[in-house]
């Protein structure tokens, strides 16, 4: 068995965010950390290795730097990892990315115990798109928001977590599962690990590796080939504290109808 | 001279930093006010290698280096001197003699559960009346038949009440004076050993200081450590190690008051403005950094020269004695420009200062460096 995870470096939002002039992210003058969702993902393919002693290979499409956060993946006890970089990617919408890490995961190799997982969504973008999207790309049953993955041979099950509830899935391998925070708590890198981290196996797919693969069409790669088109990006300001009425008598409803009425609301 | 980390101290860095951040300074003040050892960091310390940074992966070690120890305890200081101290005391003093000088056997059976933090070790030298004058060690050992029999008592032991396994210093021929002394490998269910009452102490409130006892204490043959006589070069040569250990709590201690000032200065307000704005203010803050990085190149330089296995003897002193020094001095200050709230337990510079002042004093006190520092010199 093998567990492919998807992860992706994200800007530190407790930093300043740094926009492009094209509308896309400035990465390059941000901190960055790997994408909380992905922590969890990860997490959740470690203790199946821990369990199993299968093989975890950790991907990611990025530039250069993010190589960095592959590295920390195998201080925390990933075997493989793989960099998806080239020039022809960059600035790639959910479905361009999608495209090309179907592509990638492809070219890792799915077998039939294999798993995929990926966060739900990333914190830069919010979409919740990409690991779906690789999914259909692939023709692999999904799972969404799980909450709980267990792993019995060929059969998964899977906790999903909905906003009113709960939904147990049950499929098998090969699939792909997303997974929230409610999962479990990430690791730490530890020591023996990090020291491992450098003479673990790091690959680096570019154009060339991928370019040939069914699943690439050069139109609808990169910048130029992604369907979305950013018209501005900005923070967004900060929400005031909010106004809080308490009370259930006849004089707070008419204030409160008053407020809603005043700000045309009512 | 090279001032790059390498890519795995600057990963471990990382860690170490989150680690601290999110498991050791949420306890720190309570460990404190409590004076409760932090055994749950400790297991998860042990998890993640942190007890055994140094040592080869052969013997249960992390297969690191002897910096990457030093950030370690270095960052964990930063947020909690208790906690820097257990992994000093338990790696230098403890697992690091006996790596150094045991023999195959010793090694195999006592390093992997030490540097797996499956168990505490400890390190027994000082008695009453051998404190800085180690030499005048009480506590005896007689040879009889296939053991020792150890009497005497030790005192101010760190992790003394949590250890499981303690290296100990005895005299096992009085007339040799310091060539009379051995060292050996005693465990905690030895017969005839004990531990005395806890000490109440100003700082690293939360790290367990105690007697040990020996009342005819049974020590097997096989846990000499070393050989018979050689005990006061084991001691100094630890010591000379324990020394990064500490320089490095002291320098965590300096730059976690740092970090807390800077942080204060810039949110308290006086006279309309924020502190961080009186030129005194600024003036204070760049001191107690420059002397703080000053400790830093110190420390490293020292742990660097053990890693490469130069003398380090002397460096391992004027790291300690700078970073101990720098520590008090610049926690005193974090607690000067909190003002009143720096006095109380509310804030944690007041317990930075207290921690601090004990890295003056335990594994030699600065006047004992400043004694080495000019022997290396050869003034006398």
């Amino acid at each position: 068995m093998k567990i492919i995870v998807s992860i992706k470096q994200v800007p530190d939002t407790s930093g300043k965010v740094a926009v492009n002039p094209d509308g896309t992210l400035n990465r390059a003058s941000m901190q960055t950390i790997t994408n909380p969702d992905d922590m969890n993902a990860l997490e959740a393919a470690l203790k199946i290795k821990d369990a199993t002693d299968c093989k975890v290979v950790v991907v990611t499409m990025g530039p250069p730097p993010a190589a960095g956060m592959l590295r920390e993946a195998l201080a925390m006890g990933t075997d493989e990892a793989v960099l998806v970089s080239a020039r022809e990617f960059g600035g790639s919408d959910t479905y361009a990315t999608s495209q090309v890490l179907a592509a990638a995961i492809s070219t890792i190799g799915i077998e039939d115990d294999d798993l995929v997982l990926c966060g739900r969504q990333a914190i830069d973008g919010d979409t919740a798109q990409v690991g779906p999207q690789i999914a259909e790309k692939l023709g692999l049953p999904q799972i969404t928001y799980a909450a709980d993955i267990a792993v019995e041979g060929k059969n998964v099950t899977v906790k999903r977590m909905l906003e009113d509830g709960y939904m147990t899935i049950k499929t098998q391998t090969p699939c792909l599962v997303t997974c929230i925070k409610e999962l479990n708590e990430p690791r730490y890198m530890s020591v023996g690990g990090v020291f491992e981290a450098y003479s673990k196996p790091l690959s680096t797919f570019n154009y060339e590796t991928l370019k040939d693969h069914p699943l690439i069409d050069a139109t609808t790669i990169g910048l130029k080939g992604s369907p979305t088109n950013i018209f501005k990006s900005f923070t967004p300001p900060q929400k005031g504290a909010g106004m809080m009425l308490e009370g259930a008598d006849k004089a707070t409803c008419e204030k409160l109808a008053d407020i809603l009425a005043k700000k045309h609301i009512i | 001279m090279d001032f790059h980390l390498t890519n795995e101290q600057l990963m471990l860095r990382k860690m170490y930093r989150e680690f601290a951040e999110n498991e050791v300074k949420p306890l720190a003040e309570e460990i404190d006010e409590e004076e409760r050892f932090p055994m749950e960091t400790v297991q998860k310390m042990a998890k993640l290698g942190m007890m055994g940074i140094y040592f080869p992966k052969e013997y249960g070690g992390a297969g690191g280096d002897v910096l990457s120890y030093a950030m370690c305890v270095e960052e964990l200081a930063k947020v909690c001197g208790t906690t820097a101290v257990i992994v000093s005391a338990h790696t230098s003093l403890c697992c690091a003699p006996i790596f150094e000088n045991g023999t195959e056997e010793q090694k195999r059976k006592y390093l992997p559960d030490l540097l797996s933090g499956r168990k505490i070790g400890a390190f027994g030298l000082t008695e009453p009346n051998a404190g800085t004058d180690a030499s005048g060690q009480q506590t005896t050992a007689v040879l009889e038949g296939d053991h020792y029999v150890l009497n005497g008592s030790k005192c101010f032991i760190t992790n003394g009440n949590v250890a499981d396994t303690f290296v100990v210093f005895a005299m096992t021929d009085k007339s040799k004076g310091n060539h009379g002394i051995s060292a050996f490998i005693v465990e905690k269910d030895f017969p005839g050993f004990s531990t005395g009452k806890h000490e109440k102490k100003m700082g690293i409130r939360g790290s367990s200081t105690c007697d040990l006892i020996f009342e005819d204490c049974i020590v097997p043959k096989e846990n000499l450590l070393g050989k018979e006589g050689k005990g006061f070069k084991i001691a100094m040569q630890t010591l000379d190690g324990g020394r990064i250990g500490i320089a490095a709590q002291a320098l965590g201690l300096g730059e976690g008051a740092v970090n807390e000032a800077v942080k204060y200065t810039q949110e308290r307000v006086q006279f309309g403005r924020r502190l961080s704005q009186f030129q005194n203010t600024q003036f204070q803050l760049a001191d107690m950094h420059t002397r703080m990085q000053a400790a830093q190149y110190l420390v490293y330089a020292a742990a660097m020269k053990k890693q490469n296995h130069e003398d380090y003897s002397m460096d391992a002193s004027m790291a300690k004695l700078f970073a101990a020094e720098a520590a008090s001095d610049v926690t005193r200050r974090a607690v000067q420009l909190f003002g009143g709230y720096g006095y109380t337990r509310e804030y944690p510079v007041e317990r930075m200062m207290r921690d601090a002042k004990i890295t003056e004093i335990y594994e030699g006190t600065s006047e004992v460096q400043r004694m080495v520092i000019s022997s290396r010199l050869g003034v006398k």
